[in-house]
């Protein structure tokens, strides 16, 4: 799996929304063993400490949980997943229509190019 | 996190040229930070005072609580700028060297890491590339249990590839107590890995911070800071 890290948001806070996105796409299933900080950090390059201050705080967030001897561990409600995929699709939502609105697009604009774009899927469906 | 090293009032002259000005610091254990600065700031110089090669004319410097000598010395493992085995050894008898020169040095680690890298322990240095030997270097310094890595410009003239490696070996192998100092001038290549950055300016200190709190509180990376305070 790749990580690809922005320039001016500090590296812990990108690695949480990578998890993130890894639990709202399923790639991680609730229950699953995660493996060693030292491992995750070589695998995304980044610092162990940096990695450590991450899962730390998804452990606090109830996103994961430590078992003292056994490891750390995907948090095991299912509605995680589901609240996950709100919160990035509402971000999505939001990172989209403040683009369009830098272009001088209004929200209504935007919707009813949603819907000519839509429709327009639809009839080379046809 | 203990303090792993302390330097006070640390300066160094070659001749009338400044080498280091004055400096102060301290760096805690399970760190890993750069040493970041253009060339001729000073980074080889502080690298080379830590490691007991050079000796300061004013200042103290303690590492682990103990004055640079034979003890801080069996403490500290040093890569320095550039490769200094002789040619016509051996990979294999490098290795040799290490094991009989460092007691902490973990032979079967090195062994482990050449086979990574599908090195054959008989070939000769003279025969391999220039990244390759960077890497062998590299592995050796590694392989010790060292307290302290000093890493000067580890990824000198070598391509992305080998970067990679040379992190990745960094990584997987130093100690969680253990503070590395890498001394670079590629800072974006760097920065991920890094907990904290110092910039040596003149052989002065002009920045000391976490990479996060660079992020945070000047919304840039520390490479686009680099270009900022170093601007010519």
């Amino acid at each position: 799996m790749g990580w690809k890290f922005s320039d001016d948001v500090p590296l812990y806070q990108q690695i949480m929304d990578g998890i993130k996105q890894r639990i709202a796409t399923g790639d991680w299933v609730p229950g699953q063993k995660l493996p060693s900080v030292r491992e995750l950090a070589v695998d995304a390059g980044v610092n162990p400490n940096t990695m450590q201050k991450a899962l730390a705080e998804l452990e606090r967030e109830g996103l994961l949980y430590a078992k003292r001897t056994a490891g750390r561990f995907v948090a095991e409600r299912e509605e995680i997943k589901g609240r996950l995929q709100e919160e990035m699709m509402q971000s999505y939502v939001k990172e989209f229509l403040g683009n369009m609105e830098s272009l001088g697009y209004s929200l209504e604009d935007t919707v009813a190019l949603l819907q000519k774009i839509s429709d327009q899927e639809e009839r080379k469906g046809e | 996190m203990e303090e792993l090293i302390r330097c006070k009032g640390v300066s160094k002259k070659y001749g009338r040229t400044l080498g280091l000005e004055d400096l102060s610091l301290s760096i805690a254990s399970g760190k890993i930070v750069g040493i970041l600065g253009p060339n001729g700031s000073g980074k080889t110089t502080f690298i080379k005072v830590l490691s007991g090669l050079l000796m300061p004319e004013a200042g103290e410097v303690l590492i682990d609580g103990k004055p640079i000598g034979t003890e801080s010395k069996a403490l500290v493992s040093y890569l320095p700028e550039r490769p200094y085995f002789s040619d016509a050894m051996r990979i294999s008898e490098v290795i040799d060297f290490f094991e009989e020169f460092y007691r902490d040095f973990q032979r079967e680690a090195a062994e482990r890491m050449l086979q990574t890298l599908g090195l054959d322990p008989e070939r000769k240095i003279s025969a391999l590339s220039k990244g390759n030997r960077e890497k062998v270097q590299l592995i050796l310094v590694m392989s010790r249990k060292a307290k302290v890595y000093l890493l000067d410009e580890p990824m000198g003239g070598v391509d992305p590839a080998a970067r990679d490696f040379i992190l990745k070996t960094i990584l997987t192998n130093y100690n969680e107590d253990a503070s590395v100092l890498i001394s670079t001038h590629l800072i974006s290549d760097v920065e991920n890995v890094l907990d904290d950055v110092i910039f040596i300016k003149q052989g002065r200190l002009a920045l000391y911070k976490s990479v996060d709190e660079i992020r945070m509180e000047e919304n840039k990376s520390v490479d686009a800071l680099f270009r900022e305070v170093f601007a010519c």
